[in-house]
């Protein structure tokens, strides 16, 4: 039975013994994270209320850490790390591809009719 | 024997490449169905996440703020926002970590170790579902309390109190300054009118007390839905405070559900009570397919099968059921 698993995470700058202690390191990083984004959320420290992209660089910094721990579940917790290449593209790219095409639409929409109401009914005069 | 070969028939291609004998992904037929089943899913929950961003884009000037909303944390009074979804989050991915390493004791073949880590598991997912529950009690029996105008949006109470030198807005229960004018009318009931009529529970408030009560206290204000340029919810002054409670008031709110929304839109807690909703019965779900398996670890069915890949397979449930929290966290919470 062959169950090798990569035992090293941050493009190998950090190593594990075995399995078991990846698992640990992996809980260890996914706990940090969410303990920055509660004591982020808590506090909502000033400097990062400006606005970047139509969005509070605060949400962005959210958004980009939940990215950051989707990856290291689906990697580590769910062994995509160890899964052909030909089997995690068919997954990871199938969905992040739907994902943002759904969002962009989506929210392009959502903004649009935002702007309609609170510019008078008329977004755009031809 | 070949772990891969004992949960599915043999054809005799085994071997043959143009017989379907080839594996070219190496992995079984039932841990790529499990996660094609996952690339579905999550595109399920990214149509109601997405939408939630459509409908929070569309009135991103009027929104609730989740810190002003899920402010409680059992046992405990006071004002903490976040910190028991923070613990419900920690509780999913620790829950996510025994079902890993029960995964891994399961390509050792040490039953023992599966059994008792498939155990926390199953904890670990009632106790998530168990908050979940309570949170959503919370946010169903609602705060303060709201008076809904006739154009559907949602006034809050509250005084300007000093402490520590700034001034912030202490909300206010319509419940403690309402004035009981003991004149509203009674709730119909089929035995008493229209027999073929049915009526709701009545508010336990009507919006004349609820003005009586603000006429009463010259400190109260209100406060809309608009969110002004700090980022806060727009507080009105003391005349138009009377104004609009008298000439747009409609009805008390009190809590949230599908029809009203003491908190802000009604469609908050509809996104709230779907998504959240949905997302519990997947861990519902998964923690009753968990139960299965422990069962079946117990009864030594893999032990006997010679592989331990089902658990494997209900651990890719698992991990995706808090991978999706993940998201529901930071775009119900934090975002």
């Amino acid at each position: 039975m062959a169950h090798e698993h990569k035992l090293e995470i941050f493009r190998g700058l950090w190593k594990f013994k075995s399995n078991t202690s990846k698992i640990w390191g992996v809980l260890f990083v996914l706990s940090v994270i969410t303990f920055v984004e509660v004591l982020l959320g808590i506090y909502k420290p000033e400097s990062l209320m400006g606005q970047l992209l139509g969005m509070k660089i605060l949400n962005w910094i959210f958004i980009f850490l939940t990215i950051v721990k989707a990856y290291y579940i689906t990697w580590d917790f769910m062994h995509m790390r160890d899964e052909t290449k030909a089997l995690r593209r068919m997954v990871v790219w199938t969905a992040v591809f739907l994902i943002c095409y759904l969002i962009f639409i989506l929210l392009q929409e959502g903004g649009y009719i935002e702007s309609v109401y609170s510019s008078g009914f008329v977004k755009r005069d031809f | 024997m070949l772990y891969m070969d004992t949960t599915v028939a043999n054809t005799g291609t085994e071997g043959k490449a143009w017989g379907g004998g080839n594996q070219p992904l190496k992995a079984s037929y039932g841990k790529m169905m499990m996660w094609f089943f996952i690339v579905s899913d999550a595109l399920t929950f990214s149509g109601f996440l997405a939408a939630y961003g459509f409908s929070r884009f569309k009135f991103i000037g009027s929104w609730p703020i989740a810190d002003e909303v899920f402010t409680h944390v059992p046992f405990f009074h006071g004002n903490y926002p976040m910190i028991y979804v923070a613990f419900m989050t920690f509780v999913l991915i620790m829950s996510s970590v025994t079902m890993v390493l029960a995964v891994d004791a399961g390509h050792h073949m040490k039953k023992n170790k599966v059994i008792w880590y498939m155990f926390l598991t199953i904890i670990g997912g009632l106790i998530f579902v168990g908050s979940q529950a309570w949170e959503w009690g919370t946010f169903i029996k609602g705060d303060y309390g709201a008076v809904q105008t006739k154009g559907g949006n949602i006034l809050q109470f509250g005084e300007n109190v000093t402490v520590d030198g700034e001034t912030v807005f202490k909300r206010v229960a319509v419940s403690d300054f309402a004035i009981d004018a003991h004149g509203e009318r009674v709730a119909h009931e089929r035995k008493n009118g229209l027999w073929f009529v049915d009526e709701g529970t009545l508010p336990e408030y009507t919006v004349d007390e609820v003005y009586n009560g603000l006429v009463a206290h010259p400190n109260y204000l209100v406060r809309t839905q608009t969110i002004n340029d700090e980022g806060e919810k727009t507080i009105l002054t003391r005349e138009e405070s009377l104004k609009q409670i008298k000439n747009n008031g409609k009805l008390v709110v009190q809590g949230a559900n599908l029809h009203v929304n003491e908190y802000g839109t009604s469609l908050f807690a509809d996104f709230f009570f779907f998504i959240t909703g949905f997302h519990g019965f997947h861990v519902f779900s998964g923690v009753v397919i968990n139960i299965i398996i422990f069962f079946n670890v117990i009864l030594g069915t893999y032990e006997r099968r010679g592989s331990y890949e089902m658990v494997e397979k209900v651990g890719l449930y698992w991990h995706f059921v808090d991978l999706v929290w993940v998201f529901v966290f930071t775009f119900f919470y934090l975002v």
